[in-house]
């Protein structure tokens, strides 16, 4: 069995589903990061100054483009995912000598594809705003393929676990907007107070964020290394976890 | 590679499930089911023909017993065993937004058949079943007797040894019903082994040679169709009359009148044709045409699941 076309097969399936819905999935993150440009960088910016010793409007950038990231790649999956579950077309996959892991990495990289692709265009449309400098190419490049990789792993497990579409926008909502607003997009956590500054790092987004602008700017809250290190764990530990539940059929299987 | 040794498509032994909630969809069933043989599984509505398929296919966990499919046991060689299964379940199950084409590619490359390969299979299966015309179509825009062909083709796109349908013809009218069933049968004289279940027992009677059914869980015939049907001590005839004035008796024989020119006589196997015949050929009545009637195993069915509920 060639576990390659498998798993090549899923990939396709994956990144030709959200290119068939291209207005869907790769337009409002165009438009929402147009309006962040415009409000926060333009009309509020100017008037906030400098911050960690760069204007406003390309503070905010890195952690513009993380975000969107973030979120297509999480939404990617959960409801790719779970439309196969719900749609049964999941069965496919399941009656088909296919490793488990071939599923998990077909998803996760169909995620990724979604997350880097909407983050390039992300970062074309903030070129019209501002002008992107780069730090060191290799950190930005794998903040956002280890990033994409955590939140599609994410976007997996909510799948596994949902009964209703309803389910895959409440972690979403709830969660991971909060988190993401609270991971030092718009500000250096070093404003905080000193015990939201303690609070702020068991986000792992936060982690996310400042390893991304590092990469453009060459400024971060916290330790790159350290970054890497809490990216690495929530990988290994989502990848674990879906490895388990898909090889008990949790939500799959009766 | 199949085992060389083995002469068993699928080998189920003492197989039980019970589902969470505690409802025992099969209560250790044994069967047998011999490389190239066209194989009916039958029975009625929440016996445990679809949880039996679940199980061989993986997609249902069972609780106890052994299942191998040609040799290879699902515990211990499950990615073996599914190679050789191409499934055709009994619910849509395919991306209703997808292109045929896609989803019948995508589908072959979980099996490990690379994309050339794929299209041109596809493109041989679309034609055989005469979806080719709507190769760029989304599975949604299908009728439902396409759906069901797609789902076929879906199912043949890695060649496999065995083939598992289940209720293939359910909502298939009659025509595309007598073409899949000619379909069935070339694949079946290919060496394909087919397993069937469906509740037109015609379908059993005219497509299998051995058969099985199952009811509550548990295997209650399992045995050739003609053996099965040789269980019949009575067989129905259909004749068409010429019209007749007055009234038909006949003696010794329990007969129907459907209407003024069809007769419907029952004979038992100690009984001849021509007690008919003479009977009829006395009261001026000429019989044009003759025929069985089908159905037969739908007697033998009900009175086999009869049985077993009166226990």
């Amino acid at each position: 069995m060639n576990n390659s076309i498998a798993l090549k097969s899923i990939l396709n399936k994956e990144i030709q589903r959200f290119m068939r819905i291209w207005v869907q999935t790769l337009v409002p993150p165009a438009i929402t990061i147009s309006l962040y440009f415009v409000i926060f960088g333009s009309l509020i910016g100017s008037r906030i100054g400098e911050m960690g010793g760069f204007d406003y409007m390309s503070f905010i950038v890195p952690g513009l483009i993380m975000m969107s990231v973030i979120t297509n790649s999480y939404s990617n999956v959960a409801s790719s995912f779970f439309s196969a579950k719900w749609q049964r077309n999941v069965e496919e996959m399941l009656v088909a000598p296919v490793p488990n892991w071939v599923i998990v990495a077909g998803y996760v990289g169909g995620g990724m594809a979604r997350g880097i692709l909407v983050g390039l265009i992300v970062t074309l449309v903030s070129l019209l705003f501002v002008d992107i400098q780069i730090h060191n190419i290799w950190v930005i490049i794998a903040t956002v393929s280890l990033t994409s990789a955590t939140f599609a792993l994410g976007g997996l497990i909510n799948a596994i676990f949902a009964g209703s579409f309803d389910d895959i926008s409440i972690i979403p909502t709830f969660i991971l907007t909060p988190l993401t607003y609270l991971g030092g997009v718009f500000y250096s956590i070093s404003l905080l107070p000193e015990f939201w500054q303690g609070v702020s790092q068991i986000n792992p987004i936060v982690y996310m964020v400042n390893a991304f602008r590092y990469g453009f700017l060459g400024i971060s809250d916290v330790s790159i290394t350290t970054a890497f290190a809490v990216i690495g764990f929530f990988i290994i530990t989502l990848f674990i976890i879906a490895m388990t539940l898909i090889s008990k059929g949790i939500g799959l299987r009766s | 590679m199949t085992n060389a040794l083995e002469t068993y498509a699928l080998k189920i032994t003492s197989l039980a499930k019970t589902y969470k909630g505690g409802f025992q969809a099969l209560k250790g069933i044994d069967l047998n089911v011999k490389q190239g043989d066209f194989f009916a599984l039958l029975g009625p509505n929440g016996a445990g023909k679809s949880t039996t398929i679940g199980v061989i296919t993986s997609l249902v966990n069972k609780t106890q017993g052994q299942v191998s499919v040609y040799g290879y046991d699902i515990d211990t060689d499950l990615e073996k065993a599914k190679s050789f299964i191409g499934l055709v379940p009994q619910e849509f199950n395919f991306n209703q937004f997808e292109p045929l084409v896609n989803i019948l590619v995508n589908q072959a490359g979980y099996y490990g058949v690379d994309r050339k390969t794929a299209l041109v299979r596809a493109e041989k299966y679309l034609k055989q079943l005469e979806l080719w015309d709507k190769r760029n179509s989304a599975g949604r825009e299908l009728s439902g007797g396409m759906k069901r062909r797609l789902m076929i083709a879906r199912a043949l796109m890695h060649e496999p040894k065995m083939l598992i349908l289940d209720e293939p013809t359910a909502g298939v009218d009659i025509e595309i019903r007598r073409g899949m069933w000619e379909f069935l049968r070339e694949l079946n004289e290919q060496g394909i082994t087919i397993i069937l279940t469906t509740h037109y027992l015609e379908e059993a009677e005219t497509l299998c040679r051995n058969i099985a059914i199952i009811n509550d869980g548990k295997i209650v015939e399992n045995t050739s169709m003609k053996g099965l049907l040789s269980k019949l001590d009575i067989e129905t005839f259909i004749l068409d009359l010429s019209p007749y004035p007055n009234k038909i008796t006949l003696n010794d024989i329990s007969y129907r009148i459907i209407d003024d020119h069809t007769l419907e006589v029952d004979l038992q196997k100690s009984q001849n044709l021509n007690l008919v015949f003479s009977q009829l050929s006395a009261q001026n009545v000429e019989v044009l045409s003759m025929r069985n009637k089908s159905n037969r195993l739908e007697a033998l069915f009900v009175n086999l699941i009869s049985k077993k509920e009166a226990k």
